[in-house]
């Protein structure tokens, strides 16, 4: 369990970073952010990078702030910055009771939340964030700069919009409203393990109705998505029992469940209403 | 929360000092295998096939890659029953010509590094043609299926029956038949630190000196001077510390015949460790067992025959020493458990199989049978309508010494007070209250109870019935006092966690009166340890431990032969204790420091009377004992995601007397989190292909602190006999009672569905699957 031979780039700038990664890419070049990830498949040997663009010194990547209505999180900030608020209002504490389900302390030590976007695993908690609250993914290279809306950014299991020569710079979620209701629910065999699934609800209250719904699912398909068809039971119902259970019944039947040996797609159906009804119970 | 009932008192055995070991293991000053500096390290090209033949291997020049064809004289690894209708089966130390199962090794890799021992197994290709793997018992056993080994036709090694007289006739005449069938899948016991072999040549004595993380060095001495053709006296084996065994340990790994075989021709140092993915696919399996059990009662609910059927897949090879017929015979001579009965047949079959070699795992078969016959119980309680723990009253042994259906002799014993323990603390009737409060809420849980029998120290005799080539059994320690009154135990026995060097110094310290502070048990060295059998079965504090006091006593009455002499005074009045011996009943007294430098340097002065120095063996080789336990587990299950919580467990224990009971207790603990892994987490898990798909610990899951419940434990001493320490052993219990509880726990919780789990790991895609086939069937 030796990773296979590789080179380490230490790059101080992005500038630089972006020059390397031009230059490595095509030579079956990696990113190496917190490492959480791609560590352990390189000891595997499932992956084997032969050059490792480490950006752990790149200056300006650890930025975390609010600008412009968005939380703009930097490439090198790890997941343990958002143990506690962030933001004022209820993104930060989303993020910070939505942290504590992301594998174990000392992984949120290392691992960062742009790199949990890259990886783009199907069961992340941040992809989660990502896909239900609509975040902006900042994606660099020699060439430019551009900037990719969640929907279009997760394309499949560990499948991304991301160039090979691309550097995820930033990621910037919306706030949300001071009045802004959400929920989280996942599930797993054990503490810290991936979500087999899990759900995002936010939502605000319009004289006693729910407005501008949002109901994400991942760990269940083959990336994170908002569920339209849950949404649109939820849209204009007072919250209550009756209206999270046919949204999570709408959110069941909506999926294209991921299948395995042990997991059957009606299994990973009946986890799906389990864990959108419990996100909603949780925001009310 | 413990609560001892008897054993404490003013002498050392029976206090919960802190372990000896201790201080060096959390200060980061444990010596492991891996910590052992090697000149070459090597890394194995493992079969990515379940089964096929081996046409071609290249490795690139130059390279230093060993294969079958470099061991033609090496011998393969062929364990042997004489009994059972065993078919001996013979496994190359590296693949020859065909590979069995996924990770067999097909050649060796060496390098200066671990890292370059890898890359260099990346390059050697390997070209097999398939043949179709067997990978479930069943296909197996099927008709016309392929052979594993063309010498062991049906693919069975080892079948054991046994029918009691009259059996058929009691069997028609039964009021009830009760019948239950049951899958424990395969599991692995994932010890923290998986193997290691280190083997060095020394120039000087031209011996080897061969470090592993091993339970038995000197059967791994003996195992691997036999396949290699040389004295077993130019081989040293030594175990370091070592990081968990659980039984996995116990076996001969083929690496490591590789290991010292390499050392011995290239007179250097060659070294493996294996990694997680390698100790997962080819460390060992365990469990992997079917068990078809019937229990026939009277009107009464006494149950009267139990008919058994067992099914173990034990992988593609025979482990060496034990051989697989380890957990099938081991099923088959203890299926009755703690209850009385009178009539017994069964049928326990073997089964070679293209995965992974089974390998004993803390238990034994036990965690299985005390499965299946505690879900009778519960099954056969529904069915009379009686409570289950009253059934249990009407059936467990309280009469001893008692003659199982199958000979088995079982020592006093506490089945019933154990069990009515464990309901009292537990609070069964306000349980069910509050069970029947959650249920009207949507909130279902559930308390399950096992009850259970746990053969322990079993010597020569127990393990000769198996008709074993190699009959494990007696253990020797050989007690030394030095001449400045310091005290080395060496011992045969091989702790790996165990607390042994404490708690036999704890019985060496009341028998001569000194502190077990300044007393050494030095195991798990083939040059300094006498010849024994190592540490598994719940064995050593019971045969090493009852060694040691027969050696302690033989020192003590050394020490009192020379205070007489040296104080003047009949040895019927010295006491030893405190580190000196006194005259009672005056301030007469001499320091045992002073008594053991007189035995060396003042021989003179005992005219003959008393040997020279002070060194006194001891062997033990006890016909065996049983410990015995309740344990209760309350259960939450989560009716829409299948997970259980596991609210509170609880266990009430009778190991006879405890030599110490924070040992005792982590004992219990430890097996108990074993026993949670078991029945609700841990699964290796084959595709059709004989692939593995839980070749990580992200994919096999081994419970977290987090899975654990508080333990509440409670013990019973019952001082048997059968042990000349009172001590009964308990190093398998946790791990035996604890499935049960659990799975009779969510059964419970589930009653209202009219479901059945009947299997382990009960996972939560099981526990949907059998609510989600009982709502479409009503």
């Amino acid at each position: 369990m030796k990773p296979a031979a590789f080179v380490r780039h230490v790059p101080k700038t992005v500038e630089e970073a972006l020059a390397i990664l031009a230059e490595v890419a095509p030579q079956d070049g990696r990113v190496l952010a917190g490492g959480q990830s791609l560590v352990p498949i390189m000891a595997f040997r499932m992956a084997r990078p032969a050059h490792l663009v480490d950006i752990n010194e790149v200056a300006g990547l650890d930025r975390l702030a609010v600008d412009g209505g968005k939380l703009v999180i930097g490439a090198r900030v790890r997941h343990a910055a958002f143990h506690k608020s962030v933001a004022d209002g209820p993104l930060g504490k989303l993020l910070a009771y939505v942290v504590r389900h992301i594998a174990h302390y000392p992984i949120r030590m290392r691992g960062t939340f742009c790199g949990s976007l890259a990886h783009a695993d199907p069961a992340s908690e941040w992809c989660l964030v990502a896909a239900t609250l609509g975040a902006e993914i900042v994606a660099r290279s020699k060439r430019g700069t551009r900037t990719i809306a969640a929907a279009d950014f997760f394309q499949g299991i560990m499948s991304t919009a991301l160039a090979e020569n691309e550097l995820l710079t930033e990621a910037r979620l919306p706030l949300l409203a001071a009045d802004a209701k959400f929920g989280f629910y996942e599930f797993n065999r054990r503490a810290g393990d991936f979500a087999m699934a899990a759900a995002l609800a936010t939502y605000r209250l319009v004289d006693g109705k729910i407005a501008e719904p949002r109901i994400g699912v991942g760990g269940a398909e083959a990336q994170p998505r908002r569920i339209a068809q849950a949404e649109a039971t939820l849209a204009g119902q007072a919250p209550g029992d009756a209206a999270f259970r046919a949204a999570a019944e709408a959110a069941a039947k909506a999926i294209d469940p991921l299948e395995d040996i042990q997991t059957s797609g009606e299994y990973r159906r009946d986890l799906v209403r389990a864990v959108v009804r419990r996100a909603l119970e949780h925001s009310a | 929360m413990t609560a001892h009932t008897k054993g404490s008192g003013t002498t050392w055995v029976g206090r919960a000092i802190r372990r000896l070991e201790d201080p060096a293991l959390v200060t980061g000053q444990g010596r492991f295998t891996a910590d052992l500096p090697a000149a070459h390290w090597v890394r194995f090209v493992r079969s990515a096939t379940a089964a096929g033949k081996i046409v071609k291997i290249s490795a690139p020049d130059g390279a230093h890659v060993v294969t079958a064809a470099d061991l033609k004289h090496v011998k393969p690894i062929r364990p042997m029953l004489h009994k059972f209708n065993y078919v001996p089966v013979a496994q190359p130390i590296l693949a020859d010509g065909v590979v069995r199962f996924v990770g067999e090794c097909i050649a060796a890799c060496v390098a200066a590094s671990e890292a370059e021992a890898e890359d260099l197994a990346d390059r050697v290709e390997v070209t097999i043609d398939d043949t179709a793997p067997l990978v479930d018992a069943r296909d197996a056993l099927a008709d016309g299926a392929p052979r594993v080994h063309a010498e062991a036709a049906g693919n069975v090694i080892v079948e054991g029956k046994v029918k009691t007289p009259d059996f058929d006739a009691v069997w028609r005449g039964a009021h009830k038949i009760v019948k239950v069938d049951a899958r424990s899948r395969r599991q692995n016991a994932t010890p923290m630190e998986a193997r290691a072999g280190h083997a060095a040549y020394d120039a000087a004595t031209r011996r080897i000196t061969f470090t592993c993380t091993t339970q038995m060095p000197h059967l791994m001495r003996t195992a691997i001077a036999d396949l290699l053709g040389f004295p077993e006296s130019d081989l040293r084996v030594i175990a370091p510390d070592v990081g968990g065994g659980f039984g996995q340990k116990m076996s001969l790994a083929a690496e490591y015949v590789v290991l010292v075989w390499l050392a011995r021709k290239h007179k250097s140092s060659f070294a493996w460790t294996e990694d997680r993915r390698e100790n997962l696919i080819a460390g060992f399996h365990s469990r992997d067992q079917h068990v078809t059990l019937e229990g026939a009662f009277d009107k009464n609910g006494k149950l009267v025959a139990l008919n058994a059927a067992v099914v173990a897949n034990i992988g593609a090879y025979s482990c060496f020493p034990t051989t697989c017929g380890v957990e099938p015979l081991m099923a088959m001579a203890e299926m009755p458990g703690p209850y009385d009965v009178r009539h017994y047949a069964c049928r326990a079959r073997g089964v070679i199989t293209n995965t992974c070699p089974m390998a004993p795992y803390r238990g034994v078969s036990r965690p299985v049978i005390t499965f299946v016959l505690e879900r009778l119980m519960e099954k056969a309680a529904a069915a009379f309508g009686i409570d289950p723990i009253d059934l249990r009253r009407r059936n467990l042994i309280d009469k001893f010494p008692y003659t199982s259906a199958t000979g088995l002799v079982y020592d006093e014993a506490s089945y019933k007070q154990t069990m009515e323990m464990a309901v009292e603390h537990i609070g069964l009737p306000a349980f069910r209250a509050r069970q029947k409060q959650a249920r009207a809420q949507g909130q279902h849980l559930g308390i399950g109870f096992a009850a259970f029998s746990e053969r322990t120290g079993y010597g020569s005799p127990a393990f000769a019935a198996r008709g074993m080539e190699i009959t494990p059994g007696w253990e020797t320690v050989i007690l030394s006092v030095d001449p400045s009154g310091f005290v080395e135990a060496r011992i045969g026995s091989s702790p790996h966690g165990q607390g042994l060097r404490t708690t036999l110094a704890q019985i060496i310290a009341d028998e001569i009166g000194i502190e077990p502070q300044l007393i050494k048990v030095i195991h798990g060295d083939t040059d300094r340890a006498p010849y024994g059998w190592g540490t598994f079965a719940s064995r050593s504090l019971v045969i090493s431990g009852g060694a040691t006091l027969i050696a302690a006593r033989k020192i003590r009455a050394k020490l009192i032969k020379i205070a007489s002499h040296m104080l003047e005074a009949d040895a019927d009045d010295i006491v030893l204790e405190a580190g000196s011996a006194k005259v009672a009943g005056t301030d007469r007294t001499i320091t045992i420091a002073k008594l053991a430098r007189e035995a060396y340097h003042q021989t003179h002065r005992f005219k003959g009377e008393i040997e020279p120095g002070l060194t006194e063996t001891g062997t033990y080789d006890p016909p065996g004992t049983f410990s015995n336990a309740c344990h209760v587990a309350v259960v939450e299950v989560d009716v829409e995601t299948g997970r259980v919580r596991i609210e509170k467990f609880l266990v009430a224990e009778d190991a006879g007397r405890i030599i110490n009971p924070m040992i005792a207790d982590g004992q219990v603990h430890g097996g108990v989190a074993q026993g949670i892994g078991n029945a609700l987490l841990e699964e290796i898990i084959y595709d059709e292909t004989g692939n593995i798909l839980s070749s990580t610990l992200a994919d096999y899951l081994p419970p977290t602190a987090h899975e654990i419940p508080p333990i509440e434990l409670h013990h019973i001493e019952t001082h048997t006999e059968a042990s000349i320490t009172k001590a009964k052993g308990l190093g398998e219990g946790g791990a035996i009672g604890a499935p049960a509880a659990v799975i009779n726990a969510i059964n419970d919780a589930l009653s209202p569905f009219g479901v059945s789990i009947d299997e382990m790991p009960a996972t939560p895609q099981r526990i949907r699957a059998a609510l989600r086939q009982a709502e479409k069937a009503a």
